[in-house]
């Protein structure tokens, strides 16, 4: 009993040291955001000698964080909308119809999950569309991305679903598009869900797609704003933090609201059926 | 049942065409570009130059070379330095703990988090003077163990994996705790009455039973490796010197100067590497695919 104890007292010890290395930063960042300048730039962890909220309202102000937050919300709301779907869709033919072509073109997808993304050329075809330096160019390139990982969770969620489901609609006369959105959206709602939350925090993190992609500052998602603030700013720390906190905050927010179905998307991704 | 009227065919439209023209297509195209001297000063035309990029890339002084070590290098360390301690706490984790959940809450936030505000915020914690992590060093009375993290060449490369590591362990633990939770409990039981220890359960049920969750993780962190550029970027810019760059920084590097058909060549490099990789994985799926 007592060797149990001790074994429990040194996980929780290493497990709070291990969450102040996580948490510590993410604190500083906080504290640190309502500083003065000078006194921001000693980065301690200490509580402020007098709170500037004002910082806040400067980097909205001098940031362009308004408009980067509403380009960050269109791009990821938009694209991994479109992406969900269509890619749930697609996902339940190829899983219920399996041809040699379904199960090739599977595998075909499939392989995208790694293949890094030539920015370079694929500007070249969004010039050819005459989307190049649009949002809309930058809609369909965040789409584009992440149908090899939404139709690899969607799929392997869709195989637990009996198939006797789609035999019940179809004797009730149901159409496929019926069927599909009627029947089998409800009962994989969980999953859609857990990728929705995924690619959306996908691409609010996404540097690389705006930086090669966003011709005007007036297209930045939150981030690349941030990024070029920083670069202008990097003295001011009290500001940069200010900036950071506001950039996170979205994510956070949907991190606590959608966790349990953020861990059980992982589950079901990450382990065979 | 008849499957064509059931399950129609253009379900799979829009994402396919999507992802061959916006995804597979740039790939593509970029191996055609890598042959060519396609630059932003390139009006006229085109021309094709065989392998000029590919033989400028493995001769020129610019350490390109380096770049492509130094990717290969991220990829292998960077998975080994997250995924042994992510499975050892998931183990932890794993087992009756208070507060458990609290604390799988707190390691999963870093992943959230945007790779770039991460990037920025370690930049200041690293600083070398007012850094968070010196002056906790100080703190402390481990003065000695102070280093200036980003640009003393030695140490370099170990704040990126250290800081890469803050972001990535909690979520390769989470993967391996949905691992553990599908082993069923009566093995280890079973094991027990036969005198196993905490040893042998680990090497011998524990192990072998994750071997999904292993591969998954590996898959996705390789993949992750070979593409990294965020962290890079932002906490280095390649430097000091060259000595952080990969190969995703030279070919930003290299189309930011227009320099196009030189970064398609890099591109298509990684893309070969990376491509080599995934196929082996997904033929290694869809064998496991088969047998069920």
């Amino acid at each position: 009993m007592k060797k149990f104890q001790l074994q429990t007292v040194i996980k929780h010890v290493v497990c709070i040291i291990l969450s102040i290395i996580v948490l510590a930063p993410l604190y500083m960042v906080l504290i640190n955001s309502f500083k003065s300048k000078t006194e921001s730039a000693r980065m301690s962890l200490s509580l402020p000698t007098e709170w500037f909220f004002s910082n806040y309202a400067i980097v909205i102000e001098q940031g362009k964080l308004l408009q980067g937050f509403f380009n960050s919300f269109l791009y990821a709301g938009v694209s991994t909308s479109i992406a969900v779907l269509t890619c749930a869709m697609a996902a339940f033919v190829l899983c219920r119809k399996r041809t040699k072509l379904n199960k090739g073109l599977y595998f075909f997808i499939l392989s995208g999950l790694f293949f890094p993304i030539n920015y370079v050329t694929l500007v070249k075809i969004l010039t050819t569309f005459g989307v190049a330096n649009t949002r809309l160019g930058l809609i369909i390139a965040f789409t584009s991305s992440m149908i090899p990982f939404c139709v690899f969770v969607i799929r392997n969620f869709i195989i637990t679903i009996p198939v006797e489901f789609d035999e019940a609609a179809l004797i009730d006369g149901a159409g496929p598009v019926k069927l599909f959105f009627q029947i089998i959206v409800p009962l994989i709602k969980p999953v859609l869900i857990t990728v929705f939350i995924l690619e959306f925090m996908g691409v609010w993190s996404d540097f690389m797609t705006p930086l090669y992609l966003s011709g005007s500052s007036s297209m930045w998602p939150m981030n690349l704003a941030v990024y070029n603030f920083f670069g202008k700013m990097t003295s001011n720390w009290n500001y940069v933090f200010a900036d950071i906190v506001l950039t996170c905050l979205p994510v956070i927010l949907l991190y606590i609201v959608g966790q349990r179905y953020i861990v059980g998307g992982l589950t079901s991704g990450g382990v065979k059926e | 049942m008849n499957n064509k009227r059931t399950y129609p065919q253009w379900f799979l439209l829009i994402p396919l065409v999507l992802y061959v023209v916006f995804f597979l297509a740039p790939s593509l195209l970029g191996i055609a570009y890598s042959f060519t001297d396609w630059n932003a000063r390139s009006i006229k035309g085109i021309n094709f130059i065989g392998l000029e990029n590919y033989i400028e890339v493995f001769t020129s002084n610019k350490d390109y070379t380096l770049g492509i070590f130094n990717t290969l290098r991220f990829a292998l360390v960077s998975n080994v330095v997250k995924l042994i301690p992510a499975l050892l706490l998931a183990v932890m984790l794993h087992e009756n703990l208070k507060g458990k959940n609290v604390y799988r809450t707190i390691f999963y936030l870093p992943s959230i988090l945007p790779f770039l505000i991460i990037g920025l915020v370690f930049t200041s914690i690293l600083n070398f003077k007012t850094g968070l992590l010196n002056t906790a060093l100080d703190f402390l009375h481990l003065d000695f163990l102070k280093q200036k993290w980003l640009t003393d060449l030695a140490v370099v490369w170990n704040s990126i994996f250290g800081v890469d590591a803050w972001r990535g362990i909690g979520y390769c633990m989470t993967i391996f705790l949905a691992g553990l939770n599908a082993i069923p409990k009566s093995y280890y039981e079973a094991a027990s009455i036969d005198g196993a220890n905490f040893f042998h359960k680990f090497f011998y049920i524990t192990l072998p039973m994750l071997s999904s969750s292993i591969m998954i993780n590996l898959v996705f962190g390789i993949a992750y490796g070979l593409k990294v550029f965020d962290i890079v970027y932002v906490l280095t810019n390649g430097g000091p010197g060259h000595a952080t760059e990969v190969v995703t920084t030279y070919s930003y590097q290299l189309y930011a100067n227009g320099k196009y058909g030189m970064s398609s060549a890099l591109n298509t490099i990684l893309f070969l590497v990376t491509a080599v990789i995934g196929v082996l994985v997904v033929k290694g799926m869809s064998k496991q695919e088969v047998q069920q």
